[in-house]
């Protein structure tokens, strides 16, 4: 019989346990231990932290801290409740930047308000399902994962707990991009570098919010309490809601980013569930990277570029002309009626060349 | 995982004493829209070994669940799984949601509930018995279950502790060779048969919920508990092997399985503490009998 002394586990297994090496000590633990550190502060999208465009220094280590926020947020101009879930607070998550070579430590936190378990995936990681088998927490705790960024590129991060939670965390808003630039910088075609003024991160989400009898939208006082209705919506494979940064006009009015003429942009754009098509009307993509993987040279001179649900790409455009630009998913029933909308106000000085209205409208003329 | 059960002494001795508890069949009084009295079985104070719910981490690696010999205090138990058609009268009463089962003529245990469903109905149940029912802890569970038992079917620890494939390959194999083909059409109440307590259906193909959260536990080098995180938004349901489902969930196929095919129905039974009286009864020959057998510890 099992007595209480020989309670919890056999003598014999905790010795095994106690003689056991921690996970972490790989043979280059000490190889790490010595390399420089870096603390980043992460930026909600679609603006991204400082960070060099050329690695100035060799492969380090870069620590992320970043809490998952369970919230209510407002998701069109209609007032529509939705039960967020997000990384830091931001659907989507912010972007991280990092080298090739660098070391990612994320510190993921599971605030102790939420109400669910939650992990984390990241395509730019190798194992362990991206890192979603070694960081799945509760409420109330936190991981440390640390990965080595072996390849270049735009790469989708989002939550992967089990099952039938997985599409409702991604849809839910648990998603975001992490950058992985080669150490000597973006390069075109030719091999030649291409430098960016600013980087904007812009992450499409698409939403699935159930409608009562009379067709408006439900409100639900938990997540646990939408689940059921909203599973049957994303079962429909038709969203309710496509949108740019978590909201309908989230990435218009106040927030449309701001750019001069000549400079140049990298638009980073990523979609963790669905396929979408980015088109800058009025503009294009100079080089993009359509796949999002600097190892491959960009695309030249597109009109409209094609993001693969569960990746992330990047295009590089320089602004010829002032005015008002709308980025918008070129599936214009999505861009117009659902919301995947965004915009660039741009200023300058015209460019005649370019473009000039030879002749104002009038009446047509009659012989 | 072997279980080892036995009646403590006082319990054989209580147990004697209600000769109609065992069947369970007692005359508890009506509610409101009840028309029939669900029969329980009386569970004697049990002691048994009892591998502890959730996850276990020793050294920063995953652990196999530590198995601990619990005493389980007297109770009464539902003979059968609440029936769909008993589910329906609380949400007739307009005090639960109505479940995500098909509608049936047929006796069959409800299904499509979660664990809040349950939580409601127990309430319901309650106040229309005047008396406490609530959802069996995870333990109480299994000592309702006896050898219907599942608990963790496999091993949670870490095989190799530097490289944590060797774990998921391992237990990757172990649920594909016990996968079954799935069969989650309800059946009617009793067709699994009863167990060694006369309790009915435990087991078969509708998972049951309990009162007991998911925890992950830190275990020091001695295996003793250094730190406990309970999550509460998702319960333990027993059944033929344990798992873990967040607390709205209704469809088992959502995952949270620990180990084997995924629960096919989520349902539950409810039991309800011993009466007071008998209770006191009871803890008095308890102490009794622990400070006797303390000497011969
Ligand atoms: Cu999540």
């Amino acid at each position: 019989m099992f007595t209480r002394r020989q309670a919890l586990l056999g003598a014999a297994a905790a010795a095994m346990l106690a003689a056991m090496p921690p996970l972490a000590a790989a043979a280059n633990e000490a190889e790490v231990a010595a390399l420089p550190r870096e603390k980043v502060t992460l930026v909600a999208p679609p603006f991204v932290h400082a960070h060099e465009q050329v690695a100035t220094s060799g492969p380090k280590v870069v620590e992320f801290t970043m809490p998952i926020v369970e919230k209510k947020v407002v998701i069109d101009d209609e007032g529509t409740e939705f039960q967020a879930m997000t990384f830091n607070g931001s659907m989507p998550g912010p972007m991280m930047v990092v080298h090739e070579g660098d070391y990612v430590e994320l510190t993921l936190i599971n605030l102790e308000t939420n109400s669910m378990p939650h992990n984390i995936d990241f395509h730019a990681a190798t194992g362990a399902l991206g890192g979603g088998a070694l960081t799945l927490i509760n409420p109330g705790e936190q991981v440390k994962l640390r990965f080595k960024a072996t390849r270049t590129g735009t790469f989708v991060y989002h939550c992967a707990p089990e099952g039938a939670m997985i599409p409702w965390h991604v849809v839910s808003g648990m998603s975001g991009t992490i950058m992985v630039l080669p150490r000597d910088g973006l390069k075109n075609e030719k091999g030649e570098p291409v430098r960016y003024d600013q980087a904007f991160y812009i992450g499409e989400n698409d939403f699935y919010v159930p409608r009562d009898e009379d067709g408006n939208f439900k409100t639900y006082e938990s997540h646990g309490d939408s689940y059921a209705d909203t599973l049957e919506v994303m079962k429909g494979l038709i969203p309710t809601h496509v949108v740019f940064n978590g909201a309908k006009g989230a990435l218009t009015g106040d927030n449309a980013m701001k750019l001069k003429v000549g400079e140049t942009v990298l638009i980073v754009h990523s979609q963790a569930n669905r396929d979408t098509r980015p088109h800058l009307i009025g503009g294009h993509g100079d080089y993009v990277w359509e796949e999002g993987k600097f190892a491959n040279p960009p695309a030249k001179d597109l009109e409209t570029w094609f993001i693969r649900g569960g990746s992330a790409g990047a295009a590089l455009y320089t602004f010829l002309q002032p005015g008002v630009y709308a980025y918008v998913n070129h599936n214009l029933i999505e861009a117009v009626e659902l919301g995947a909308t965004a915009h660039f106000l741009v200023e300058g000085e015209w460019d005649d060349d370019l473009m000039k209205q030879v002749e104002a409208p009038g009446p047509i003329p009659v012989n | 995982m072997h279980l080892h059960l036995y009646e403590a002494a006082v319990g054989a001795a209580a147990a004697l004493a209600l000769p109609a508890a065992i069947i369970g069949i007692s005359g508890e009084p009506r509610g409101p829209s009840l028309h029939e009295v669900r029969p329980t079985v009386a569970i004697v104070e049990t002691v048994l070994d009892y591998p502890l719910p959730g996850e276990f981490l020793a050294g920063g690696t995953p652990a196999a669940a530590p198995v601990e010999n619990r005493a389980v205090p007297a109770f009464h138990v539902m003979k059968q799984q609440v029936s769909l058609a008993d589910y329906g009268l609380c949400v007739a009463d307009g005090a639960c949601d109505p479940a995500d089962a098909a509608p049936t003529g047929a006796d069959v245990p409800v299904t499509g509930v979660s664990f809040l469903d349950a939580e409601a109905y127990a309430r319901w149940y309650s106040k229309a018995r005047g008396q406490t029912w609530r959802l069996p802890s995870a333990v109480e569970a299994a000592a309702a279950a006896a050898e219907r038992f599942g608990g963790e079917s496999f091993s949670a620890a870490a095989d190799d502790a530097a490289n944590p494939s060797v774990r998921w390959l391992r237990r990757y194999r172990e649920e594909a060779a016990v996968k079954r083909p799935a069969d989650p059409e309800p059946k009617p109440r009793g067709h699994y048969g009863p167990n060694t307590r006369g309790i009915e259906d435990f087991g078969g193909n509708v998972w049951e919920w309990t009162s007991t959260c998911y925890a992950r536990t830190t275990l020091a080098a001695d295996g003793s508990i250094e730190s406990v995180t309970d999550n509460c938004g998702v319960h333990v349901l027993e059944g033929r092997h344990r798992a873990y489902m967040s607390n709205f969930v209704r469809d088992g196929k959502s995952g949270g399985c620990a180990v084997g095919t995924p629960p096919e129905n989520l349902g539950f039974r409810l039991v309800r503490d011993e009466d007071s009286m008998i209770a006191r009864a009871r803890n008095w020959l308890r102490g009794a009998f622990r400070s006797a057998m303390a000497d011969t510890v």
